[in-house]
């Protein structure tokens, strides 16, 4: 089972382009910061939006096609959807709830067994707690037997102490789930637990795609290298070197063409005065904010290359550095992962 | 809540603005020839016309119900050219004097009227009957239903719908079970108004269907008319209404207010 999304549309300021397929063995997550449009594209997806252009496929029957006109309803999709405050009727009891979809009572019951809620069956979804909410939910998607699982944000709504705990639950059900998933999410931790396959968006448009790993390795944005903790530059590679801006960045591996360039802070050493030695990479910068992560220092370097830089407290308090207080940095060629743009 | 003290002028103003309403209702009950109230109480005649109010201003708000639920629905819903228009006219009767509506009721639906004349030949007619009185306090009662209910859809969560449809609930079981149970509050606020203007309805009625007794008189008509000839028996009429409206706010306004509030 498969299914092809080539979604176009506008709504609001957003334009959305985006263009991927979605295979049953995989657990895809579009991962994005707010506002990127992963709402939209799932609204399009399930046909509460409608495209301005492009088409949906699900196993080689479309779904929507915008230059036809074809259009199967919500209803018909065989899509289910989990909201991200899970929108429970409010007036049905937490069964009657689950039995919406599937129309049988008991098979709603045998689903809330599964789930572990059989006792909060008669029961209104305002009286149960938020991960239990979030069960229910699943349980009502899930009930009617969809070839599509949708999920927005379904950890978001909870607060921190549950959302391990509910993490783990929903992972289970997912690879229980037989048949195409996708889970939008904002939260890097939630994207790399529960899917093989992370799709980067941004402002409406694919950033990048690929492994948990591959993406961590390879972040191509800002939001993806902050996620991923490293410092990403992005500039000219010419023969060892990567120019950004003004600055020439030593790096072994760089030839030729448009490229990223990555450092891990940890790679990044600081320093009260010039350093001698080997490094390639040495520049003066100002200290700008200071960041405590439990025995790690994150130590922000403002300049024409803005870095990170991540020390331990202990050689944070030899340097004696306050905000403002002049810095010099250094980083080896060999730390400087590049890779084309 | 923060308690207050009024400054004396605001206070002196609440207090006369509350004196307005209760001296009347205070006079009513204090003037009411007790002794006679008994009796006309289970006179036929103001049983009749208090069965009359009940039953008409009962049916006008089911009406109202029936055909002002789906077109609040499609005011709030359905974007179609000249909606404000259609919109402010049907808001119209809010309004207008109930008088004037009254006639606009005998020339559309009178024995000469645009839809009279064709209905007189199917054997209907409508003026001077109870059918009449129904009409004539919908006419005017609905529009109070119609804009409460469409308060209400506007302001609900529409994504509650499209958690149904992704269920596969086509649009019919959409609305019936999902959209009118989350708008119930607003439903029952709407109807709740719609009845009490239906039932203090005196203008349109009197234009429209007449002062019939036992047909289309009803207790606000019988009041008015009493006080001429027997003044006393009208008291007792108002007093009655006003019970049957104190009731009905006591017995609703706990829901009302509770469901408002949730």
């Amino acid at each position: 089972m498969s299914l092809s999304i080539d979604a176009h549309l506008a709504l609001g300021g957003l334009r959305l382009d985006m263009q991927f397929t979605l295979e049953e063995g995989e657990v895809v997550a579009l991962l994005g910061p707010n506002g990127a449009g992963k709402t939209t594209l799932l609204r399009a997806i399930a046909g509460l939006l409608p495209l301005a252009s492009g088409r949906v496929v699900l196993d080689g029957s479309v779904l929507e096609d915008a230059a036809s006109g074809a259009y199967v309803p919500t209803e018909e999709r065989s899509i289910g959807f989990v909201f991200q405050d899970y929108l429970l009727f409010p007036h049905m009891s937490v069964v009657d709830n689950v039995a919406f979809g599937v129309r049988s009572r008991a098979a709603a019951l045998e689903w809330l067994e599964r789930m572990g809620l059989a006792r909060y069956a008669s029961a209104r979804p305002a009286a149960l707690s938020g991960g239990e909410r979030q069960r229910v939910a699943l349980a009502r998607a899930l009930a009617p037997g969809p070839r599509v699982l949708l999920l927005d944000e379904p950890l978001a709504a909870l607060d921190v102490s549950t959302r391990a705990e509910v993490r783990r639950d929903l992972k289970a059900h997912l690879s229980a789930f037989r048949g195409v998933r996708l889970l939008v999410t904002h939260d890097p931790l939630e994207a790399v637990t529960l899917a093989d396959r992370l799709i980067v968006m941004e402002e409406g448009k694919e950033v990048q795609s690929g492994t948990p790993v591959e993406v961590a390795e390879r972040p191509r944005s800002r939001y993806v290298a902050d996620l991923v903790g490293v410092n990403l530059l992005r500039g000219l590679a010419d023969h060892g070197a990567v120019r950004v801006g003004s600055v020439s960045v030593a790096a072994a591996g760089a030839n030729s063409g448009e490229v990223f360039a990555v450092v891990h802070p940890r790679a990044v050493a600081l320093h009260r005065a010039r350093p001698e030695g080997s490094p390639r990479n040495v520049w003066q910068g100002r200290t700008g904010g200071i960041e405590l992560l439990g025995d790690r220092a994150r130590v922000r370097i403002e300049g024409d290359v803005p870095m990170v830089a991540e020390v331990t407290p202990a050689a944070l308090a030899e340097l004696g550095l306050v905000e403002g207080s002049p810095v010099w940095l250094s980083f080896k060629a060999t730390d400087v992962a590049v890779y084309p743009a | 809540m923060r308690r207050e003290k009024a400054p004396l002028w605001i206070g002196l103003l609440a207090a006369l603005g509350a004196a307005f309403f209760i001296i009347p209702l205070i006079g009513l009950v204090v003037r009411t020839p007790w002794g006679i109230a008994a009796r006309s109480l289970t006179s036929a005649d103001t049983l009749e016309a208090l069965k009359l109010s009940l039953i008409a201003s009962l049916s006008s708000t089911a009406l109202a119900l029936v055909l002002g639920v789906p077109l609040a629905w499609v005011y709030a819903r359905v974007d179609f050219p000249g909606r404000s228009v259609v919109r402010a006219l049907t808001t119209l009767p809010m309004v207008l004097p109930p008088v004037v509506g009254g006639i606009a009721l005998l020339l559309a639906f009178g024995r000469r009227g645009l839809l009279g004349s064709w209905l007189a030949m199917v054997g209907v007619s409508l003026p001077f009957t109870t059918a009449g009185v129904v009409l004539a306090e919908t006419f005017v009662a609905m529009p109070f239903l119609v804009l409460t209910v469409e308060a209400g859809l506007r302001s609900m969560d529409r994504r509650y719908e499209d958690a149904a449809r992704t269920l596969g609930a086509r649009r019919w079981t959409v609305f019936t079970r999902v959209t009118l149970p989350l708008i119930a509050p607003s439903i029952l606020a709407g109807s709740v108004l719609c009845w009490a203007r239906a039932l203090g309805e005196f203008g349109a009625t009197i234009t429209f269907a007449g002062n019939f007794p036992g047909v289309t008189q009803t207790m606000p008509l019988a009041v008015y008319l009493l006080l001429e000839t027997n003044p006393e028996g009208s008291f007792v009429l108002s007093l009655i209404l006003l019970v049957v409206s104190l009731l009905v706010l006591v017995g609703l306004r706990d829901r009302w207010l509770g469901l408002g509030a949730a």
